[in-house]
């Protein structure tokens, strides 16, 4: 690479500028932006369906039919967890900035990265084609006997889509194993990553070895509805049950999927705008690593009402409260790192601080639910539903959002409104507030989940979710709105406009095609932040630049 | 002969080498819970049936099983051999090798599809011709079902090896697998060992369990 | 509901009394680490705003003692929830021998229930107050599953087994019974209630449903029907064991275990013969799976549990 420019570099944006150098492109940060379009996509989908389950809520019986109310939440589930939560932030965030952060000029494999996207989007269309062909109902967990013998939607497109999908995260989470364990730069050590590359690590260590497992267990349930044989059909010798053991050994590492990597951003952004180092940035990793681990062995908590025996329900639970000790140390952490900090509240660290509330409300409703005797009251209630938003959309899309925010001049070279950005952070905690408290209470006073109509007693606190849930929504669409804008009007962005230390700063805003001029050279730890004076060292040594 | 450069994102050939072999190694790992979950359902219900099965399983064709054991082993050693020409620069060698290693698994493939015909014959294909006997009722199909995933999934991973082994024949052909960069064909390699590895897991699971 | 907006479901169980203390125990120490850790932050973010003159001098360097006291002390905490909430879950789940035993069977959208006396009802349970219930669930079609909010008690309806689970009413009512395991189209509409009566009015209501046969005489009718009485009768010359008191009873067999004779084993004799057998008898028992709907497996079991000696 003996190209001498002059001035600045070309961005990987400006460097060429056809279609098909977009559509073909092996360049991880063009590649973050293609994911961007199609994850945003299939956001607003997932949040269509969202609409109309509250706007069916808000009064008893509703205005949908019973089957299609059925079919609203199983879209909802499917096209939120798998098409939106778990790629989100590890095929954007993660796509673009893994390399950057640690000095590397692409991820190991490039190819494999961009066949990703395809694979994701096709996927994505055979979904859409089950959901447009009279869609499923089955819920985004697709209990078997009634997925495989009663259900009389497109059960078989759906699991496809599901198994498809599930290729896309293994080469990602592949890519970014490999990525982080050889293409660190000279004296980036592991103890020297950002929390943010440990939190990308310990996600792709579990979609490696979970996905796998789903992709299986989807696979059988087509094979059985396809095939008409009985795998899981009592009445022919199968286990249902055995279906829900390998769904949930899946899916309990899948909600760890999406929350990891929110932790890493988290962490990120805390640091940036708390100007000092993380609070126990070695526990921090251990942490992440603890939660990855342990996240495979507690699965049956989500069956503690499904006839498991007795003893390993207990076992369970006892497995369940020991992945709260990580996540509490986490907690605690987040909350030391604000002590003798110099903080500024722009809107990342608006969102970083809701991420941190919510998720301990989440979490801690979560030990509710792990607690066995408890659970058999909640489960299947929404409590149940009001637990995990709070950690998946309180917490994990507040991240996401907050991460955005952060990383988007670095993305597109371009400030984003800062006011505007913090209305749509205080609008996001008060509306998401206010759309699930309702629905702990709801939860306790015993009414089930996937009820397309309730009784009339029900009716206050389901107006006002579903009045949460407007105020939601717009703060959902705001942003859609000033990002746009500043991507032709916002004003220009310097390299490190946070001052922040990351390697990802060291480089013009928007990076040049291969990231770096040359390959930097590690000589600091991630968080050199001096609160006394706002003065920093960035990982490759350079002071206060 | 092209001199090779090393893609952008890599300081040098060995280190791309490296990483491409980690990135299989990784690979395998998912492949194998992928291959393990299967095997699991297959323990649970075996666990739960075990008369059944085992009477079910002695309708599986032995030889079949047998003599591609004996197939796919060899063609492992062969792979081995050609890894070795690559490394030492023995073109031809190299190419004979692989074409061994391809015409094993070719024979591999041919056995299979005489096997299937087998158990077509003895109404042995789940929602085709089956036909519960006594003996194995109610869980004897759960065990053919088993066989009728695994088996043309184990296929279809041969077929896939088969694929790359053509892509490296293209290569060799074309000059760029030299003693100095065969990494490829070392990837292609361990993936061909892998898909040995889980015949030589299914084979007990299949053949032997009637037969015990 | 008089109220029009509910803060707290009402309660009329032992279970669901045992349940609200531990709920209210788990709230009140969650609410409490939930203040903890908002206090600390906001006092942070106030007193550490930028600007502000507090002292950043002495940045805490050693995290470790900080880290290893809180994970003790979330660990002692959680350990606690746990053993309270696991000796309440053994105590819910492990169901004593009952005063009365219902038999629940779910399907496609309602609850049957049968009553040991042959009286039978669909989407209402009627039941003695201050007395143990035993509920025996099984499921006809999918996975339903049977929620009491009143008594905080739920489980699955699981084809293919029986599942128990029981209660004690503390407070005669109508409460109602909801399905929360997604069944269907209808799965809301899966509801039921509960109708706790006192004992007097509820032997009253046993007797005005005018049943002729209890369910044993039921099962009894069956069992000649079927054929069983033909091996397993008194006279018969087929070397098969006697059903006398079987239930309850400990059974040996021929793989050299030893299993308890409950319902879900009685059943598994009548649908799964095959997968195992009895000490000392030749495996020649017919398989009726298929035959047998989940009604009258009940009664065949009832009829068995009867011939207790
Ligand atoms: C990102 C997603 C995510 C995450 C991170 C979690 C995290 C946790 N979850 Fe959640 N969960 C879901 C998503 C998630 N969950 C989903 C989607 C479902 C429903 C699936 C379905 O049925 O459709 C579900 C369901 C679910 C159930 C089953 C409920 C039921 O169906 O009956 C249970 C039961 O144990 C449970 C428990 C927990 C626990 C203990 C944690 C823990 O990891 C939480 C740990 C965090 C904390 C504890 C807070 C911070 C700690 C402190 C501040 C320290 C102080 C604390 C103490 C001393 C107590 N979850
Ligand atoms: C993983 C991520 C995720 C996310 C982000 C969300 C986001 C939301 N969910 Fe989520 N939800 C799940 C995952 C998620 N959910 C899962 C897994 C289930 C279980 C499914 C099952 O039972 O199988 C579930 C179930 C579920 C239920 C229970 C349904 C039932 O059991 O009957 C409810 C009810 O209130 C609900 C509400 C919401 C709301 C209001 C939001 C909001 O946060 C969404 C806000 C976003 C928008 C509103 C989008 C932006 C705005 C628009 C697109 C404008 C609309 C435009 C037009 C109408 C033209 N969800
Ligand atoms: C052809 C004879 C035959 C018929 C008909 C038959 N059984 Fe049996 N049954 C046996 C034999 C033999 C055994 C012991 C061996 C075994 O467990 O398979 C047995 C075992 C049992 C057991 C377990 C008894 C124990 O001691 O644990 C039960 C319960 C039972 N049968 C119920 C029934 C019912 C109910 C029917 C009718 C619906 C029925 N049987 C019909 C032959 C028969
Ligand atoms: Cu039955 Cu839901
Ligand atoms: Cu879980």
């Amino acid at each position: 690479m003996a190209t001498i420019t002059a001035g600045l570099p070309t961005s990987y944006v400006t460097s060429e500028n056809t279609i098909s150098s977009w559509l073909l492109t092996k360049d991880h940060k063009r590649i973050a932006l293609l994911f961007f379009a199609s994850i945003t996509f299939f956001f607003f989908i997932g949040g269509i369906a969202a609409t109309l389950i509250r706007m069916h809520l808000a009064t008893p019986e509703g205005l949908l039919q019973p089957d299609i109310y059925n079919r609203m939440f199983t879209m909802h589930g499917i096209v939120m967890v798998w098409f939106f939560l778990i790629p989100s932030i590890p095929t954007t965030l993660g796509n673009f900035i893994i390399p950057l952060a640690i000095g590397a000029h692409d991820l190991a494999f490039p190819r494999i990265n961009l066949a990703s996207w395809y694979v994701f989007n096709l996927s994505g269309l055979v979904l859409l084609y089950a959901l447009i062909m009279g869609g499923i109902d089955t819920g985004w967990t697709f209990y078997t006997p009634y997925s495989t013998l009663f259900a009389n939607g497109y059960v078989i497109a759906a699991t496809l889509a599901v198994f498809i999908n599930g290729f896309s995260s293994i080469m990602t989470g592949l890519n970014f194993v490999v990525t982080i364990h050889r293409l660190r730069a000279p004296g980036m050590t592991w103890m020297r990553l950002p929390l943010f590359v440990w939190g990308i690590y310990s996600v792709s260590l579990v979609m490696l070895l979970a996905t796998p497992v789903l992709a299986m267990t989807v696979l059988l349930v087509a094979m059985e509805r396809f095939m008409g044989v009985g795998i899981f059909d009592p009445a022919r010798g199968g286990d249902p049950l055995l279906f829900q053991h390998m769904f949930w050994f899946y899916s309990h590492p899948a909600v760890y999927i999406m929350i990891l990597p929110a932790m890493g951003v988290v962490s990120e952004l805390i640091t940036c705008y708390v100007r000092r180092p993380i609070f126990g940035y070695t526990g921090m990793t251990y942490a992440l690593m603890s939660i990855a681990i342990i996240s495979f062995f507690v699965w049956g908590h989500h069956m503690f009402t499904a006839g498991i025996s007795i003893y390993s329900a207990v076992v369970f639970s006892l497995m369940t409260f020991f992945v709260a000790v990580p996540s509490a140390i986490k907690v605690f952490n987040w909350t030391a790192s604000l002590h003798k900090g110099s903080i500024t509240f722009d809107a990342p660290m608006l969102y970083a601080l809701g991420f941190v509330l919510l998720f301990t409300i989440g979490g801690l409703t979560g030990l509710i639910v792990a607690t066995v005797a408890l659970d058999v009251h909640l489960q299947d209630t929404y409590f149940v539903i009001a637990h995990f938003h709070y950690i998946m959309v309180g917490g994990t899309v507040s991240a996401f959002f907050g991460g955005l925010h952060y990383w988007w001049p670095k993305i597109t070279g371009r400030l984003y409104p800062e006011m505007w950005a913090r209305m749509a952070a205080l609008l996001t905690f008060v509306g998401f507030n206010l759309t699930f408290f309702p629905q702990f209470i709801l939860g306790y006073l015993g009414m089930p989940r996937r009820y397309y109509a309730y009784p009339p007693e029900w009716q206050a606190w389901n107006v006002l979710s579903s009045a949460g849930a407007s105020i939601l929504a717009v703060a959902y669409i705001l942003p859609l709105g000033y990002l746009g804008w500043s991507l032709l009007r916002g004003e220009r962005a310097a390299p490190n406009p946070w001052r922040a230390t990351g390697l990802e700063w060291q480089t013009s805003s928007p990076p040049p095609k291969h990231n770096f001029e040359r390959t930097p050279v590690v000589t600091a730890g991630p968080y050199l932040y001096d609160p006394e004076d706002g003065g920093f060292i960035a990982q490759n040594g350079a002071v206060n630049a | 002969m092209r001199s090779l450069q090393p893609e952008i994102q890599y300081a040098t050939l060995s280190q791309q080498g490296e990483t491409a072999q980690l990135g299989m190694w990784v690979f395998i790992a998912t492949e194998t819970l992928f291959f393990g979950a299967l095997i699991f359902t297959y323990f649970i219900y075996r666990d739960a049936y075990p008369k059944e099965f085992a009477e079910a399983g002695k309708d599986a064709v032995l030889w079949c099983g047998s003599v591609n054991v004996g197939l796919l082993l060899t063609s492992s050693l062969t792979m081995v051999l050609a890894i070795d020409a690559a490394a030492d620069g023995r073109r031809r060698h190299l190419k004979n090798w692989l074409l061994a290693t391809a015409g094993l698994g070719i024979a591999f493939v041919c056995v299979k599809g005489v096997e299937w015909c087998l158990d077509l014959a003895h109404h042995d294909v789940p929602s085709i011709n089956f036909i519960m006997k006594p003996a194995e009722a109610p869980a004897g199909e759960l065990f053919w079902v088993f066989y009728f995933i695994a088996t043309p999934l184990h296929a279809l991973h041969l077929l896939i090896g088969l694929g790359l082994i053509l892509y490296m024949l293209w290569r060799v052909r074309r000059g760029d697998l030299t003693p100095a960069y065969y990494a490829p064909l070392e990837v292609v390699g361990l993936y061909w060992s892998f898909v040995d590895t889980v015949w030589i897991f299914l084979y007990p699971c299949i053949y032997l369990v009637g037969r015990s | 509901m008089d109220h029009w907006i509910q803060f707290w479901p009402r309660t009329a169980a032992v279970n669901g009394e045992v349940v609200n203390a531990l709920y209210i125990a788990e709230l009140a120490v969650c609410g409490l680490i939930l203040m903890t850790v908002v206090g600390l932050m906001f006092s942070f973010c106030v007193r550490y705003r930028a600007g502000s003159t507090a002292s950043r001098a002495n940045l805490t360097e050693k995290t470790w003692h900080w880290e290893i006291g809180w994970t003790t002390a979330t660990l002692v905490l959680l350990l606690i929830g746990f053993v309270w909430g696991a000796a309440v879950y053994i105590w819910l789940y492990k169901s004593p021998l009952g005063d009365l035993e219902v038999y629940v069977v779910g399907k496609q959208w309602m609850w049957k229930m049968e009553h040991p006396g042959g009286q039978r009802e669909i989407d209402a349970l009627h039941v003695p107050v201050d007395k143990t219930v035993r509920l025996l669930l099984a499921s006809q079609d999918v996975i339903h599953s049977f929620f009491i909010p009143a008594f905080r008690i739920k489980h699955d309806a699981v084809p293919g087994q029986y599942e128990t689970v029981w209660f004690k009413a503390t407070k005669p009512g109508t409460y109602l019974i909801e399905c929360s395991e997604f069944c269907g189209t209808e799965h809301a509409h899966m509801k039921g209630e509960v109708v706790v009566m006192e004992p007097a009015a509820f032997a009253l209501w046993l007797r005005d449903q005018g049943v002729r046969e209890s369910l044993a005489q039921e099962g009894e009718a069956l069992f000649r029907e079927h054929g069983c009485s033909g091996c397993h009768g008194e006279n018969s010359t087929v070397h098969a064991p006697s059903l006398v008191g079987v239930y309850g009873g400990i059974v040996h067999l021929q793989d050299g275990s030893a299993v308890r004779a409950d319902e879900r084993y009685l059943r598994d004799c009548i649908l799964l013969p095959r997968t195992f057998t009895v000490a000392g008898y030749p495996p020649v028992m017919p398989d009726f799976s298929g035959q047998l709907g989940e009604d009258d497996l009940v009664k065949l079991i009832a009829y068995i549990k009867s011939l207790a000696r």
